[in-house]
C-alpha cells in the first residue's frame, strides 16, 4: 500500500500570511515609534525595550517549561507584547520594574489563561496598570534630562499652553513610544497596507473620542485643544496598536465598531473627570472586559437572511 | 462598469495556465468502464442489465430510482462484467455496474431533432430527464428537476454558471472556447421552458476571450446576454452568482427559483444541447487534467466510467510522483489514495500536486484576527462556529448561523493559525442537519 496518496479534507491550498508573520507586521509597524523613541529619549530607551521583550520571552519559555507545553516563542507574540509594552513606560523605569511588568504580563495576563488567543485583556496594557498601581512613582516620572516639565497632557490640564507641532513629531515627554503621532501613523499606515488591520475600531475609537471631547471636554471646538488630546497621552498609540489587538477585541464587525466607541467614550470620561490627565490604557483594557458580551449582541446577519424577511413581508 | 461581484472571497493562486491553452482532446477508453449507480443527488439509479449482457455505447444500463434521481448509460460497447460495490472519488463504496470494454465502441443510433423550438416544455423536461443530465459542475442535482420549479412563470433569470472559479480548472473554459454555438443553443433550449426569463451567461473577468466571443456570439439573442464576474473565489457559489447577477440574496432554505433564478453550469448546459437537438444521452464530458505532477497538463473529452488512471495516462503521466491527488479543484475538490476511481458525470477535474501543503501544517491557537470573518461569502464567523463544533455545541452553532455555510474553504484558505476551520463546520452540519432529520 506504499502507493498511497495524502488525504484530507478541502481546501488543499492556503494562503500565505501565517500568525508568526502577522507578529512580524506588527513588529515592523512599530519600529517607527521604537526608533523615534529611542532618538528622542536617549540609549537607555533601547535598553528598557530589551528588558522587557527579553523578559516576556523567557517567562514564556519558563513557563511552557515548567506547565510541559509545546514551545510557542516562534509565533513572536511575546516580542509584540514585549516591545508594546516597553513603549508604554517612562524611559527612566528602573530596569527591574520593566522586566516584572513583562513577566508579569506573559504569565498572568496571557499564559494562565490558556496563552495565546486566550486571554481577555491586552497583555501589554494589562501589565502597565499592574505597574501603574505597584510602582506608582516611577511610572510618573516623565523628567528626563531633555524634558523636565509634566507630559502635554497633564501641562494642559494645569492650563499651560503646548506646542501641538512638537506633538505631532513627538518632541515632548512621555513614555518611549507615545510622542510622535507622526511615527506611530506611519506604522499605522502599514499595517492597514499589509491588511493586519483596518479601520474599523481605530477610526470608531478615534472619532467617538473627539466627539465626547468636543461635547464634555470643556473647550468646545477649539482645534488646538482637539489636536493635542489626540496627539498625548499614547492615544494613537492606544487607537492603532492596542485597541486593535486581535485577541483581546471583537471579531464581528459590527462589535468592532461598537468596542471601539466604547475605548473612546472611556478615555474621554477618564480624561475629562478622572484624576490623571491619561486614560488610554485602563479605557481599552476595561472595553476588553466587554467583549464577550458585545460579541453576543452583535451576531452578523448570514448573507440573504435579511433580505429573505423583507421578500416575505413584501410577498404577503 | 466595473465587473459584478459579492463580499467576501479569497484569491487563491490560479493554476490555470497549466492548461488553459491545451485544446480538448478526445480520450477513447481502454479498459473496463465502472458505472456507479448514485452519480447524482437523490435515489441510486436501478441496474437494467444482468451481468453477461452485451451494451452498445449510449445504451441506458440503469434506470432512473425515483423523480429525483438519473439514468445512467453505457459510454462504451462490451460485456456487462460485474454489478458489485466500488469506491468513488469521495471515498463512499458505491454499487456500480462494470463493463468491460470490447474496444468496438459500436454505438446505438440517436434521433436528431430537427427542429427543437417545435418541442412543447414536457417534451424537453422528458428528453434531459431521459439522456441523464445531472448539474456537472460538481453536485449532480439531476438537471430536469431544476428545470421543473413549482411556478415556471416566475423564473426571470437562467444563469450559466461560467464563472469557473474554482483554481488550476479550464474545462468549462475550453467548452466556451471551442463549443460556444452548443452552450448557446442549450441556453435557448432551456429559456424555451420559462417565457419570462432572460438567459445570462456569467463569465468570471479572468476569461477576457470567452466574454468577448460569447457577446459577439448572441449580439442578435434578444434573451441572452453576457455578465462579467469579478474573478474571486467563490464567484461560481451558486448563492454567491446569483447575488452577483441579479443582487438577489438567498439563503439555506430557499431555492434559487425562490429569487426567480435557475443555475446550470456550462457542461450541463452544454449536455441539454446534446440530449434535446442531438438526442444523446450523457456519456461523455470534458475534464482539466493538471497540476504540477502532471507531465502535460490538459483538457480532455473522456468517456464517463473510464478510469482516473487512464486520463493520468492521457496527460502523459506523471513528470514527478505526487503526494496529493484531487477530484475536482483545490479550494472543494476531494483528496483520493489512489487513482483507481471511475470519473462519474461530476468529475471535472483531477488535480495531481507535488507537494501537499495541508496534512503536515500544524494548526496553532486562533488568535481572532478575523480574517475569516472577512473572507466568509455567507458573511458568517467560521472560527466561532469551528470553537463550537469542536466542543459539539449544536445549539449555539445554529445560532450564529453555522447551517448557512457552504463548505467554500475560503475561511480555512485564509487562516493564519492553519485550523481546519471548514472540515469542523462541514462536520457540525452534518451532525446538526442528522439530528433534525431524527426529530
Amino acid at each position: 500500500m506504499s502507493d498511497l496518496y495524502h488525504v484530507s479534507s478541502s481546501p488543499h491550498v492556503r494562503a500565505k500570511d501565517t500568525t508568526s508573520r502577522i507578529m512580524l507586521y506588527v513588529i515592523i509597524a512599530l519600529l517607527p515609534a521604537s526608533l523615534f523613541g529611542i532618538y528622542n529619549f536617549g540609549i537607555r530607551a533601547l535598553l528598557v525595550i530589551v528588558a522587557t521583550i527579553s523578559s516576556c520571552l523567557i517567562s514564556e519559555i519558563l513557563y511552557n517549561m515548567i506547565v510541559h507545553k509545546k514551545q510557542t516563542i516562534d509565533d513572536l507574540s511575546a516580542v509584540v507584547t514585549g516591545l508594546l509594552l516597553a513603549l508604554n513606560l517612562p524611559v527612566t523605569l528602573p530596569l527591574w520594574e520593566a522586566a516584572i511588568g513583562g513577566a508579569f504580563a506573559i504569565i498572568f495576563v496571557k499564559c494562565l489563561f490558556g496563552g495565546l488567543g486566550q486571554n481577555f485583556m491586552n497583555p501589554a496594557l494589562g501589565a502597565r496598570c499592574f505597574l501603574l498601581i505597584a510602582f506608582a512613582a516611577d511610572m510618573t516620572n516623565f523628567v528626563t534630562d531633555t524634558y523636565t516639565g509634566a507630559t502635554p497632557l497633564a501641562a494642559m490640564r494645569n492650563g499651560e499652553a503646548v506646542n501641538t507641532m512638537d506633538m505631532l513629531i513627538g518632541r515632548t515627554g512621555g513614555t518611549i513610544g507615545e510622542t510622535s503621532a507622526i511615527a506611530i501613523l506611519i506604522g499605522a499606515i502599514f499595517m492597514i497596507l499589509m491588511g493586519v488591520i483596518d479601520l474599523k475600531i481605530p477610526a470608531s475609537y478615534i472619532i467617538s473620542f473627539v466627539v465626547f471631547m468636543v461635547l464634555f471636554g470643556g473647550h468646545g471646538l477649539d482645534g488646538n485643544f482637539i489636536t493635542a488630546q489626540l496627539c498625548g497621552g499614547g492615544l494613537m498609540l492606544g487607537a492603532f496598536f492596542m485597541a486593535t489587538d486581535y485577541v483581546t477585541s471583537p471579531i464581528t464587525p459590527r462589535g468592532q465598531i461598537i468596542f471601539g466607541i466604547c475605548c473612546g467614550i472611556l478615555t474621554g470620561l477618564f480624561r475629562t473627570f478622572g484624576a490623571n490627565a491619561e486614560g488610554v490604557s485602563f479605557a481599552i483594557i476595561l472595553s476588553n472586559l466587554l467583549v464577550p458580551m458585545i460579541e453576543k449582541l452583535t451576531i452578523p446577519r448570514a448573507f440573504g437572511q435579511v433580505k429573505a424577511a423583507k421578500k416575505e413581508e413584501g410577498g404577503k | 462598469m466595473g465587473s459584478k461581484t459579492f463580499k467576501g472571497g479569497v484569491h487563491p493562486y490560479e493554476g490555470k495556465e497549466l492548461a488553459k491553452d491545451q485544446p480538448i482532446t478526445e480520450v477513447l477508453p481502454k479498459g473496463d468502464l465502472v458505472y456507479p449507480l448514485s452519480q447524482h443527488i437523490g435515489a441510486p439509479a436501478t441496474p437494467i442489465v444482468a451481468v453477461g449482457d452485451k451494451v452498445q455505447k449510449g445504451q441506458k444500463i440503469a434506470e432512473a430510482g425515483g423523480f429525483v434521481s438519473s439514468p445512467v448509460y453505457a459510454s462504451a460497447s462490451g460485456t456487462v462484467k460485474a454489478i458489485e460495490p466500488r469506491r468513488v472519488a469521495v471515498g463512499d463504496m458505491v454499487n456500480s455496474i462494470v463493463v468491460e470494454n470490447d474496444g468496438a465502441f459500436t454505438e446505438v443510433s440517436y434521433t436528431v431533432c430537427d427542429d427543437v423550438t417545435a418541442l412543447s416544455k414536457e417534451e424537453i423536461i422528458e428528453k434531459v430527464k431521459e439522456a441523464g443530465v445531472v448539474g456537472m459542475g460538481g453536485a449532480g442535482f439531476p438537471t430536469h428537476v431544476k428545470l421543473s420549479p413549482k411556478e415556471p412563470e416566475k423564473i426571470e433569470y437562467i444563469i450559466a454558471n461560467c464563472a469557473e472559479c474554482e483554481p488550476y480548472l479550464t474545462a468549462d473554459y475550453r467548452r466556451m472556447l471551442e463549443n460556444p454555438e452548443e452552450l448557446v443553443s442549450g441556453m435557448k433550449i432551456i429559456l424555451q421552458l420559462f417565457d419570462h426569463a432572460q438567459g445570462v451567461l456569467a463569465i468570471e473577468d479572468n476569461k477576457p476571450d470567452c466574454i468577448e466571443k460569447l457577446t459577439e456570439l448572441v449580439k442578435d439573442e434578444p434573451r441572452i446576454s453576457v455578465c462579467a464576474l469579478q474573478t474571486k473565489y467563490p464567484q461560481g457559489g451558486e448563492r454567491q452568482l446569483i447575488y452577483a447577477v441579479t443582487k438577489r440574496a438567498i439563503n439555506s432554505k430557499m431555492l434559487p427559483a425562490d429569487a426567480g433564478c435557475i443555475v446550470d453550469n456550462v457542461e450541463t448546459i452544454i449536455a441539454v444541447h446534446n440530449a434535446v437537438k442531438l438526442g444523446k444521452p450523457v456519456t461523455n464530458r470534458v475534464a482539466t487534467i493538471t497540476g504540477d505532477a502532471i507531465e502535460n497538463p490538459g483538457n480532455f473529452l473522456y468517456s464517463i466510467g473510464t478510469s482516473y488512471t487512464e486520463l493520468v495516462e492521457a496527460a502523459g503521466g506523471f513528470k514527478e510522483q505526487p503526494e496529493k491527488i484531487i477530484s475536482g479543484g483545490p479550494m472543494m475538490g476531494f483528496a483520493m489514495f489512489g487513482l483507481d476511481i471511475p470519473t462519474t458525470k461530476t468529475s471535472s477535474s483531477l488535480l495531481c500536486l507535488t507537494k501537499d501543503e495541508v496534512s503536515a501544517m500544524e494548526p496553532t491557537a486562533c488568535i481572532n484576527c478575523g480574517r475569516c470573518v472577512e473572507v466568509c461569502p455567507e458573511l458568517l464567523v467560521p472560527s466561532r462556529l469551528s470553537k463550537f463544533a469542536d466542543r459539539g455545541l449544536g445549539e449555539t452553532f445554529e445560532k450564529w448561523n453555522g447551517l448557512e455555510c457552504i463548505e467554500c474553504g475560503s475561511c480555512s484558505f485564509i487562516c493564519p493559525a492553519r485550523k481546519q476551520l471548514a472540515q469542523s463546520i462541514k462536520t457540525m452540519k452534518k451532525q446538526v442537519l442528522a439530528a433534525k432529520r431524527k426529530k
